[in-house]
């Protein structure tokens, strides 16, 4: 791959750490904070449907995570499978589309639809 | 008197370790050691060394397990009870015994535009740069390097990515990439950010770690990488 493509990606995988690092704490934070003294499904939902902020911080974090994926898991087929080249790249892009397919999906069974 | 016990890898890709005993001295270098069993003990062991004092870069091997400079590694730095295990350099094709070639590593210098490439003829005046001039100061901090391939020995990507450059090639690049006086880049960037160039590295340092000159090739991959984000930015790539 050439040196503009190769710097995009690096470029793409330093920005995306930058917001999963933000992303993670938040999410780690919200989620032991949250469920001191126990939450079940439906309290999750009723907390969570409608909400705008929980749905744009979301949609950022999956779409971060889509980006971060398979970037690094590029690098690992590379040097332990050896697996370089087109086919590795296309099958790489196909699993950052299911990653944020799958991801937004989630985002909006949990905060899309009404409160 | 005392004795060392010193196993040596005898013969090129497939060989084994032959053991011999070497009389102890004070200050004694791994250096000594092998040509004391060359000159005294087994004449047929190959090795290569040149200036004993640690400037050309030609006798790096594998010293108990790591890569070293041997002329300037003290016995009594590196053997564990009185033993130590010499082989040739890691990473690098086996001629024979101690002797590696050296090849893929300078032609990857080669691949990483590793020569300078000046604008100015004999006619034009010198290039003014201050000592305190920031690229200067990062040229200072790389040029050192003797090419000893030490660095190259300890780097794991290279043993992962065969096509990877290597720390040293980068290293070199950097200090180029850093010289006012130099008229190769962007094409240098271009040459040092493909798949086998700086964004294969993932900063495990073992170069800087063992670097007998103590430079930090990492620290100079990761200048090429803001380097070539720069210049990705600016449109030059």
């Amino acid at each position: 791959m050439s040196a503009r493509s190769e710097t995009l990606l690096w470029l793409a995988q330093r920005a995306s750490a930058a917001v999963l690092a933000f992303c993670v704490v938040v999410h780690l934070a919200t989620i032991i904070v949250a469920v001191q003294g126990g939450l079940s499904a439906a309290e999750i939902l009723a907390r969570t449907r409608g909400s705008v902020l929980g749905l744009v911080f979301y949609t950022t974090f999956v779409l971060a995570a889509a980006v971060h994926a398979p970037i690094g898991l590029r690098a690992t087929l590379g040097e332990w499978l050896g697996w370089r080249g087109a086919a590795r790249d296309a099958v790489l892009l196909l699993f950052a589309l299911a990653l944020a397919v799958l991801g937004l999906r989630a985002v909006a069974g949990v905060f899309g639809g009404a409160a | 008197m005392a004795l060392l016990r010193v196993k040596v890898w005898r013969g090129a890709e497939q060989g084994a370790f032959q053991s011999f005993e070497v009389p102890r001295q004070a200050s004694q270098t791994v250096l000594d050691v092998i040509t004391h069993i060359q000159r005294h003990l087994d004449g047929s062991l190959a090795y290569r060394f040149a200036c004993r004092v640690g400037m050309c870069g030609s006798c790096a091997m594998t010293v108990n397990g790591r890569p070293r400079w041997t002329c300037r590694t003290h016995v009594d730095t590196v053997a564990e009870d009185d033993t130590l295990e010499v082989a040739p350099l890691g990473h690098l094709p086996v001629i024979r015994d101690l002797v590696t070639d050296m090849t893929p590593f300078f032609d990857k210098w080669a691949r990483a535009r590793g020569q300078f490439s000046g604008a100015r003829s004999r006619h034009d005046d010198f290039a003014r740069i201050a000592p305190d001039d920031a690229d200067r100061r990062q040229v200072d901090a790389g040029i050192e390097c003797i090419g000893c391939g030490v660095c190259y020995a300890a780097c794991d990507l290279v043993s992962w990515s065969a096509d990877y450059l290597g720390p040293a090639a980068l290293n070199r690049a950097w200090t180029l990439v850093c010289d006012a006086r130099d008229a190769a880049n962007p094409a240098r960037l271009r040459a040092v950010g493909g798949d086998a160039g700086c964004h294969a590295c993932h900063t495990q340092m073992g170069c800087s770690e063992r670097c007998p000159k103590k430079i930090s090739p990492t620290a100079g991959i990761a200048g090429l990488k803001r380097a070539l984000a720069r210049a990705l930015l600016k449109g030059e790539l």
